[in-house]
């Protein structure tokens, strides 16, 4: 009854049990995390502008991003993953998402930047359709925790257009 | 030795009601794993629930070993959501973040493209030759949570498979020699 096998499986169960307690506590103390995160994204300049051999539409742009994210951190905060996608709508596609940027924050210290890039991804249309099409850029952010439940959510920002005129 | 002598001596009292008894509480914890991963298929959705990251490309996010929660439902697939999925012609699903999302008005058709985290350039090259696009019937699940190392006990096994053989055997020898 008291062999040493006993004693090993009920101090491992103990033991496993009490991690598994830790762990959910830990992704639950997520939920009392009310973040406020800002963003700006800034287009400022149509670098090019083109239709590719086989019809599509493709743009290259130089994009402002200014962000502080730091209040999504929690002790429970694995990293930030953080992108910036272009998102549009035409006649064939009721969605078009294309990422144009995307970083990885590792710690609160730097989770407020601001930096100047062209897309680096490629911003091609699923047609030619982007002439002088509206679009809105939309920051998304995914926070891995160190356990437990993964949370994403966004910041909308309307009122960007693409030239008339292929340049 | 007591220890062996010990185990031979249960062995040899076993008798025909014990055995059977044995066997029906083997078969008890063999159907209720089972149920537990039946249920979990159901539950979520997903032909495969939990899968152990194989590779280091959506590094320092998940690295080997860790187990992913997936679930599929029929909510759309969006840019940024990390998603398994499966290539024609190749065993292994890969787990990787949708970077490129286009949705067909018309047919409800998806096109996706996706990235590893840890990766230079986008999954084209990993893809089935001529395929650009991943679609619905190519996605397994969406990671939803997490656990960390965890699965590094199936990855020792799969590159040892003679420890996996060991623990098997330890393990039956101490459902079969137990005394309840």
């Amino acid at each position: 009854m008291h062999s040493f096998g006993y004693r090993a499986n009920a101090l491992v169960t103990f033991a496993v049990t009490i991690l598994v307690i830790m762990c959910a506590m830990a992704s639950f103390s997520d939920n009392f995390n009310s973040p406020s995160p800002t963003a700006s994204v800034q287009v400022l300049n149509i670098n090019w502008f083109q239709k590719q051999l086989h019809g599509n539409d493709e743009v290259s742009m130089t994009l402002n991003i200014s962000v502080d994210l730091q209040s999504l951190f929690t002790w429970n905060t694995k990293q930030v993953f953080v992108f910036v996608a272009a998102e549009y709508e035409t006649p064939k596609n009721s969605l078009n998402q294309i990422s144009l940027w995307d970083g990885i924050i590792p710690s609160k210290e730097n989770a407020k930047f601001s930096i100047h890039t062209s897309n680096k991804y490629r911003f091609i249309d699923q047609g030619s359709n982007l002439k002088g099409k509206e679009f809105n850029l939309t920051l998304h952010w995914h926070v891995m925790p160190k356990t437990g439940k993964m949370f994403a959510d966004k910041i909308v920002m309307t009122g960007y257009r693409l030239p008339e005129d292929y340049r | 030795m007591g220890w062996i002598g010990e185990t031979i001596e249960s062995f040899k009292s076993i008798k025909i009601r014990k055995a059977l008894s044995q066997a029906v509480s083997f078969g008890l914890i063999i159907s209720s794993a089972l149920m537990i991963w039946k249920g979990l298929m159901c539950w979520t959705g997903s032909v495969s629930p939990v899968v152990v990251v194989l590779s280091e490309s959506m590094e320092p996010g998940f690295a080997r070993g860790d187990i992913l929660f997936l679930h599929m439902n029929k909510d759309p697939i969006r840019a940024g959501e990390i998603v398994v999925y499966n290539v024609e012609g190749r065993d292994i699903p890969i787990v990787h973040r949708v970077i490129k999302v286009h949705d067909t008005r018309d047919t409800g058709e998806v096109y996706l493209l996706t990235k590893g985290d840890n990766n230079e350039f986008d999954d084209v090259p990993l893809y089935a030759e001529d395929q650009l696009w991943l679609q619905r019937q190519h996605i397994m699940g969406k990671a939803i949570g997490f656990l960390p190392y965890i699965g590094y006990a199936t990855i020792i096994m799969t590159d040892m498979p003679i420890i996996k053989y060991v623990l098997i055997g330890v393990l039956g020898l101490l459902v079969l020699t137990s005394n309840d």
